[in-house]
């Protein structure tokens, strides 16, 4: 019965268990389903032109993946120079794409708290990302929204603009 | 029920099989109509059809083909005879088939009255109640029948194709008599209808083997080799290629670090390593193989298409189809579908010209259609040639003009086949006036567009009245490619060697003489010829810096050639293509990334896409490039031969240069060679070969031009190369003698023209 819920919930998927790392002090989790894998740092290929978002492709076993700094697709600074970010490695619309972290937390299960909205005065780069919160003893998990996240074509779009 | 499912999935795989068998058949038939062995194929396709579905209840796609296999009979037994109107009817049947598999692969079943099969069933039994032209069925027919066949037919069968058919004929005709062949032979020198008939097309059939097919009995006939081969479910097949191309990536890395230079390997490993590179070479060119198609599977298609098409236009055509077996990876197979027959309509639609008024003209009232296939230096090509009416680069420039492709100024500096590209350009097409108006380019750009994804190139070439010719050339695998690896800002990148065109390098006196900047625009001076430059660092956002010594590489891409300034080139490599994340999409100048043998991810540049972005795609652009192309092909390589004699040779006969140390030299025979490139290149001294005294040797390197005939290299041992030039250079017959075709002045001085065949002749017929 419990396994109807968590698939029900379409886009908003109601998961109850989430992968978490922390981005700029941002407790964020995604659900375990999007979540392929976590990778520690992984050498980067430049890719020139590309959005700022785009940090570069990755050798995944072969397979090549666009690694994207999550700090960049949050609006949040950039990471110190001699800080190396993680890998999240996600699933989203048949494609793979890894989230560059600051560092992983803990696989935690929230079926005891309840999917919150995002509180309207956190900045819209970061609204854009989540599609909710859920608030834990500790500290409050935002719920990163797996295509939103690896979505960066609005970002594309107005600097392809503005170069042209 | 599972096993029902599974049985119903091989009777559907095996049908379609049989119906497009049929399909060509059935064209076939309709130009051979006294093959009794293309009716008896027929007649078993459709009757195992009909005897499995009665097996599995598919009742409607049973009666269907219950009434087919009568008119069949028939029509094998020569009770009737086959006409326009009956492969009309057979076809509009395989049709219906068709549908009813396509609807029991949906459904599970063929009970959905969706599919109509009334009407048809109607049309087979008035074929079947019409008696035709009244002409009874003669005793005599039935009875010598199958002596004659067996005895006589070798010849006559194969005539009686050849004389009496017309491909492809708009209204039906019917055929009078039913005759033996011997009769038909006899009255062939008065063929009945005499609408000036072409040699049928390409007909697979040749008359040995329908002769030999037919004695043989018509059961055991087959066609295609079934026991030596086994269905693979594409999808594994993909998989399959994939995971080779990981071995490939792993295998690069393997070798990289089992490299002789270091020492400290494990000899065992590097001999393992060693094998490991043979056995992945070998296992990555086999599972290539597999995906391997011959292009006769498109080609199976075009007589069925171009038969419905022309009786729709009105055209009479006689398609000759070539180079069946040119096998193509599968993707590119499929890929290639859609432009194909596009190319086909707009040939039939507005290249070829209705019968009256080709007769009109003096043509043959059928059109010709030929298709043909082929491999050259690692490409396949597609030619489509119509001898229609060619394109009139006049009528594409009113068109373009009106329909603002280009300005007035543009065309006035634009040469014929430059105006002919126009229909390529997007915007050009589309419009029906245009078709009136051109007569051809509906959807041009698309097919051009698409066959670029493919990385393949189109052009055409037009005579007007003549008809016209597009050459279609696409890469044979798209997976594995070879590519220049170049480096800049520290990073690696892959040009696709399909790109390349050659690599020039500069510095001091040369560079500043060579490269000059017209605002702020940089070009090079090549051989007479100017070439925009672009830096690769401008190309990835970052501003070009003029180093010294300039490395660029010349690169063409949709007839543009342009320099690349990059910072390194590394070496050619095999890279396995790998495509990029939807968020490099918009990123024109990346065509995909690979990963390098140390395992880090490089991009591989899309040069189509940089000449794009960078505005190098212009007509003005065009026309020069177009130029330069035809100079190019009276290049000569200038060459100092004897004490200062210059002589020059074809540039097209250059494959390459090449230094040898003199103590490489040996001998075979009479003849001096070296070991080149796993081989033995024999040497030629041109200045004996064309009766001049050879210099003084050299103290350490020999000069050497290496030719290629086919698989065979000689070497034409020279003092050194002087210069390329693009001269059109007039010869005179003076200082003609063996060897020598006659001299001309080039860069003002008196130079000998090498007779390249008397030169290398005599070594190359020696080897062979």
């Amino acid at each position: 019965m419990s396994a109807t819920t968590t698939t029900t919930g379409g886009s908003r998927t109601i998961a109850r268990q989430y992968c978490t790392f922390w981005v700029n002090g941002l407790h964020l989790g995604l659900s375990v389903e999007h979540v392929q894998e976590v990778l520690r740092y992984q050498q980067l290929t430049r890719v020139p032109n590309a959005t700022d978002t785009v940090r570069g492709l990755i050798n995944l076993r072969g397979q090549i993946v666009t690694a994207l700094d999550l700090r960049s697709r949050l609006g949040l600074p950039p990471r110190p120079e001699d800080e190396l970010p993680m890998n999240v490695i996600v699933r989203s619309r048949g494609e793979v794409v890894s989230l560059l972290v600051d560092d992983i937390g803990d696989v935690m299960d929230t079926a005891d708290h309840a999917l919150q909205p995002t509180p309207a005065n956190l900045p819209l780069t970061v609204q854009d990302v989540i599609h909710g919160v859920v608030p834990l003893s500790g500290s409050i998990l935002l719920v990163v929204d797996a295509d939103r996240a690896v979505d960066v074509s609005g970002v594309t779009d107005t600097l392809t603009e503005g170069a042209s | 029920m599972n096993d029902d499912a599974e049985i119903v999935a091989e009777f559907l795989v095996e049908s379609h099989e049989n119906l497009d068998q049929l399909d060509r058949d059935l064209v076939e038939l309709e130009q051979n109509p006294g093959s009794r062995e293309l009716l008896s194929s027929i007649f078993r396709a459709i009757h195992t059809i009909k005897g499995t579905s009665g097996f599995l209840a598919l009742d409607r796609l049973e009666r269907l083909t219950h009434h087919g296999e009568d008119l069949l009979s028939r029509l094998r037994d020569r009770e009737m005879v086959m006409t326009t109107e009956v492969a009309g009817v057979l076809l509009r049947m395989v049709d219906t088939v068709r549908a009813l598999l396509d609807l029991i692969e949906s459904s599970g079943g063929d009970a959905d009255e969706s599919v109509e099969i009334d009407s048809v069933i109607a049309e087979l039994k008035r074929i079947l109640a019409t008696p035709q032209d009244a002409v009874p069925v003669e005793e005599p027919v039935a009875e010598p029948f199958v002596e004659t066949v067996v005895h006589v037919v070798a010849e006559p069968v194969a005539e009686t194709a050849v004389e009496t058919v017309v491909d492809v004929v708009p209204e039906p005709v019917v055929e009078p008599v039913v005759e033996t062949p011997d009769e038909v032979a006899a009255r062939l020198p008065v063929p009945p209808t005499p609408p000036a008939t072409p040699a049928a097309p390409s007909a697979p059939m040749e008359p040995a083997e329908s002769a030999e097919a037919v004695a043989e009995d018509d059961g055991t006939a087959t066609r295609r080799v079934v026991d030596s081969s086994v269905r693979v479910d594409v999808e594994l097949l993909d998989g399959l290629v994939q995971l080779v191309g990981e071995l490939v990536l792993t295998r690069n890395q393997i070798m990289q670090r089992t490299d002789v230079g270091n020492t400290d390997t494990d000899p065992d490993l590097i001999r393992a390593a060693q094998r490991l590179d043979i056995v992945a070479s070998e296992l990555q060119e086999n599972v290539m193989r597999t995906r391997m198609q011959p292009i006769g599977q498109v080609w199976a298609k075009m007589p069925r298409m171009v038969r419905d098409l022309s009786l729709q236009l009105g055209r009479e055509v006689s398609l000759e189809l070539e180079g069946h077996e040119t096998e193509l990876d599968r993707t590119l197979l499929e890929a290639l579908k859609g432009p194909l027959t596009h190319l086909v309509r707009n040939s039939l639609d507005h290249g070829l010209e209705a019968p009256a008024a080709r007769v009109a003209l003096g043509k043959p009232a059928a059109g010709r259609l030929h298709l043909r296939a082929f491999h050259e230096s690692g490409q396949v090509i597609i030619e489509i040639t119509d001898d229609g009416r060619g394109i009139d680069p006049e009528k594409i420039a009113a068109a373009a003009l009106t329909r603002g492709v280009v300005t007035r100024d543009a065309l006035a500096r634009m040469e014929p086949r430059a105006i002919l590209d126009l229909i390529f350009r997007p915007g050009f097409s589309t419009a029906e006036q245009v078709t009136n108006v051109s007569g051809r380019g509906v959807g041009m750009d698309v097919v051009r567009t698409s066959i670029e994804r493919i990385g393949g190139t189109v052009d055409l070439a037009s005579v007007v009245g003549k008809g016209t010719t597009v050459r279609v050339r696409i890469p044979l695998t798209l997976a594995i490619i070879p590519a220049l690896v170049v480096g800049q800002g520290g990073e690696r990148y892959a040009i696709p060697q399909a790109n390349l065109v050659e690599l020039v390098r500069l510095e001091g006196q040369d560079l500043a003489e060579a490269v000059e900047v017209l605002a702020d625009a940089p070009v090079l001076r090549l051989r007479g010829r100017l070439l925009p430059l672009v830096g690769l660092s401008e190309v990835l956002g970052e501003p070009w810096v003029k180093a010294e010594p300039l490395t660029v590489v010349v690169v063409q891409a949709d007839d543009v050639h342009f320099g690349l300034c990059v910072d390194d080139v590394h070496d050619t490599q095999e890279i396995v293509v790998k495509p990029i994340g939807r968020q490099l999409k918009s990123l024109m100048m990346y065509a995909g990334a690979t990963i390098m043998g140390d395992g880090r991810v490089s991009l591989i540049l899309d040069i189509a896409g940089i000449a794009r972005e960078r505005a190098l795609v212009s007509p003005d652009e065009h026309v020069d490039d177009v130029r330069a192309a035809a100079v190019d092909s009276s290049a000569l390589l200038v060459l100092e031969v004897s004490n200062g004699r210059r002589a020059a040779l074809p540039l097209t006969a250059v494959s390459r240069l090449e230094e040898f140390a003199l103590d490489r030299v040996e001998r075979s025979g009479a003849v001096q060679v070296v070991q080149y490139r796993d081989g033995i290149l024999p040497l030629v001294w041109l200045a004996a070969a064309i009766g001049l005294t050879a210099s003084p040797p050299p103290e350490e390197q020999l000069s050497v031009v290496v030719h290629e005939d086919g698989d065979q290299r000689v070497g034409i041992v020279i003092d050194r190369v002087l210069d390329v030039v693009e001269e059109a250079v007039v010869s005179s017959d003076v200082g003609r003698r063996p060897g020598v075709l006659g001299s001309a002045v080039v860069q003002d001085k008196v130079t000998d023209l090498v007779d390249l065949d008397a030169v290398v002749g005599p070594l190359l017929v020696g080897a062979r």
